[in-house]
């Protein structure tokens, strides 16, 4: 933290040397859950998860042109590392069980982003197909849906920033927990 | 060769077992045998070097209502010719014998023909679903297939 | 010192490696038997994003379906695209005018660019190389950018049409399709630099998973995984469909440079040197392409004649033969759909016995599959 006051003191939180302490020493004062959440959303490790066509835009969305490392978010090859898994695909019924078993190994807290129509309705397969899921959030909570076939990087990029927005209004601590 | 010529030397090596050739319409043109001589003819159109049908290009499973028929698709590399095979099954029982011993490549069609129609490949090495899951009920292909309601709990 | 094997109780392991596995490309599930790390046997299970696409073609009229081909090979959707209206043509005999021809081949040799660029990346990665993947997307980026410009979509284009193509190629778009090409020529060689001959690299693939040109034929593999075992068979020069006859390029085959003909690394650069012929068909097709309309006259309500077809054309991951049977109707009697990477699976075992595991990621790469081709 620089130790300049002007710079060490965000809108909204109190800046000061505790007695005792001497002038150099800063603390910052806010509550904890915003100092937790905005350790969470800055840090959104997702799962490497493409089942379908959304899983290359979402490998396109994490490499070179729209470089989703931006936002914090990076690839984990395993389900015990992430905190976010982002449903790119769609979902059949042989590999329903599979997903449910993947979060459930994901620590808490954790977060499910569906994307593209698949994962949010079984899109264009919905009418006429005999074994895709309609929808993973038959199978788990989900807590942002992206719409498109597939999204753009761009509109993925907007999804978890809407998932950031999400995160920073969760309470962990305190009364109202 | 043109496929009336293949279908005349079939026709003079299996005799009956060769049954018709399906030619307007078709592209490919279809020779269509028994099918229990299948195995028989598939091994000649491989072997007999004027033939040499070396690669089995396709295998599908047909529903003609009536009937069910696998279709083989075949292509020579050496003579740069093509023909089509076709063997017509009775519903009831489907079932015919195997070519992969002739075309090592024709398991996994077989396992997908097994496993969408319901057609039975008799002395396969390898005979189980491969697409669907080991506990799904029904051939999804064939015409008068009813979607199941729910799978596992979850709505189909 | 004595040594105690015989104290030491072994047995075979099994192992389970996938469906969720960042090497399998998508959700493959392979099982793998084990002695210590050399793999015994290695038995594919697909099906895990099986979505029926071959019930949904008879559910959907022929032009509705075309949509559904862009998700049988989300990498190459224009040639999947292209294939099902060719296939459409041949069995309903529709001519279609030379421009909408020219422009499918132009769109079809770009997306053979993106989709090898995807190819070589995601090997490279899996591989352990996470720089080239980075470099291959630089440049697919741009490819997608092309066919935004011509359809709208970066994925899934739906660009072909039953008679043609949806819409004449807007202004420029011969143009950024040159510059692009003189871009990316040069790239070819920085990656052969970077990466190809890379001692590890080389290593990891030479001599790995050797299929020798009799198997190849007779497991039915085809595109790069037949021409890497030196089996110079291409349908668009072997039977040649569209307007590919009217352009110069060469059969890319494995030589057996680095190891043993038909190993990885064999497979690996026909896939390298193929993109520089994708550059030279493109490049005489923008020179040579006529004026005129870019879509045959079709009815609204098409109906096939009765018959049935088989067209075959030379995709990416090899070939895409549709078999369509037509019964008079407004849909599809019956439609199945062989694909190169569903092929290339059944002989996966075979050759696997006896590798390492890590090998097994370095097959599965070199074989370039795509799990909806596989799965349908």
């Amino acid at each position: 933290m620089s130790s300049d006051p002007a710079h060490s003191q965000p809108p909204g939180h109190g800046s000061a040397s505790p007695p005792g302490l001497g002038p150099e020493a800063h603390v910052m004062v806010g509550n904890a859950d915003l100092f937790v959440n905005w350790a969470r959303k800055s840090s959104l490790w997702y799962l490497l998860f493409a089942t379908a066509c959304c899983g290359i835009e979402l490998m396109q969305a994490g490499a070179s042109r729209y470089d989703m490392d931006r936002f914090g978010a990076v690839f984990r090859a395993t389900p015990r590392q992430s905190d976010l898994m982002l449903v790119a695909g769609t979902i059949t019924h042989k590999m329903a069980e599979r997903v449910k078993r993947l979060y459930d190994q994901m620590p808490e807290p954790k977060y499910v982003i569906a994307m593209g129509s698949c994962a949010n309705t079984g899109g264009p397969f919905y009418k006429d197909s005999y074994c895709v899921v309609k929808g993973v959030d038959l199978i788990i909570p989900v807590d942002v849906y992206i719409p498109g076939c597939p999204p753009r990087p761009e509109a993925l990029i907007d999804g978890i920033m809407k998932l950031q927005k999400i995160i920073m209004q969760r309470k962990n601590y305190g009364a109202k927990a | 060769m043109e496929a009336q010529a293949i279908f005349d030397t079939l026709k003079g090596k299996f005799g009956d077992a060769v049954v018709e050739l399906q030619g307007e319409g078709f592209s490919p043109a279809f020779v269509v045998v028994a099918p229990a001589a299948v195995k028989e003819v598939s091994r000649f159109l491989k072997e007999d070097p004027n033939l040499s049908f070396d690669v089995l290009m396709c295998l599908s499973g047909v529903d003609y209502k009536e009937k069910f028929a696998v279709a083989y698709h075949l292509h020579s590399l050496k003579q740069h010719h093509v023909i089509g095979l076709k063997a017509m099954l009775p519903r009831e029982t489907p079932s015919l014998p195997t070519v992969d011993d002739v075309w090592p490549g024709a398991n996994f069609h077989e396992r997908e023909a097994f496993d969408l129609f319901g057609i039975v490949f008799e002395g396969s090495k390898d005979l189980r679903r491969i697409l669907l899951p080991e506990d799904w009920e029904g051939h999804p292909l064939r015409k008068d297939y009813k979607y199941p309601d729910f799978y596992h709990g979850i709505k189909v | 010192m004595t040594t105690r094997t015989d104290a030491l109780p072994t047995q075979e392991m099994t192992i389970n490696m996938g469906p969720q596995h960042p090497s399998t490309h998508g959700v493959l599930r392979v099982i793998l038997t084990t002695d210590g790390e050399v793999v015994t046997r290695a038995v594919p299970d697909m099906g895990y994003l099986h979505r029926g696409l071959e019930k949904i073609g008879e559910r959907v009229t022929y032009a509705q379906y075309m949509p559904f081909t862009d998700r049988l090979d989300y990498l190459a959707a224009m040639n999947c695209n292209c294939a099902w209206a060719w296939a459409v043509e041949k069995l309903a005999k529709i001519e279609v005018p030379e421009r909408a021809e020219y422009l499918r081949v132009i769109v079809c040799e770009l997306n053979r660019i993106s989709s090898h660029l995807i190819a070589f990346g995601s090997y490279t990665a899996d591989m352990g190389a996470f720089t080239p993947f980075l470099y291959a997307i630089r440049e697919r980026e741009q490819v997608n950018d092309l066919f935004e410009m011509i359809c709208g979509n970066r994925l899934t284009y739906n660009y072909a049409r039953v008679g043609g193509v949806s819409g004449d190629a807007p202004k420029g778009f011969l143009e950024k399709t040159k510059e692009f090409l003189d871009y990316f020529e040069p790239k070819l060689d920085e990656y052969n630099n970077l990466i190809s001959y890379n001692k590890i690299f080389v290593h990891r693939l030479a001599n790995v998973a050797v299929i020798p040109a009799e198997d190849a034929v007779a497991y039915g593999l085809t595109g790069p995984n037949l021409r890497g075992s030196g089996v110079p068979f291409d349908l668009r020069k072997d039977e040649p469909y569209s307007v590919y006859p009217k352009f110069d390029f060469k059969v890319c085959v494995g030589t057996g440079e680095r190891g043993t003909l038909g190993d990885c690394f064999d497979r690996y650069m026909v896939r390298i040197n193929e993109m520089r012929e994708s550059i030279k068909i493109v490049r005489q097709a923008v020179a040579q392409i006529p004026d005129g309309p870019v879509l045959a006259k079709v009815p609204r309500v098409f109906k096939p004649p009765v018959g049935e077809t088989y067209f075959r054309s030379e995709c990416p991951r090899g070939e895409t033969g549709i078999y369509l049977i037509s019964d008079g109707s407004v849909n599809p009697y019956r439609l199945k759909i062989r694909t190169g990477s569903f092929v290339s699976m059944n002989i996966f075992e075979k050759i696997t016995r006896g590798l390492m595991i890590a090998d097994i990621v370095a097959v599965i790469g070199s074989f370039d599959i795509i799990l909806p081709e596989i799965d349908r």
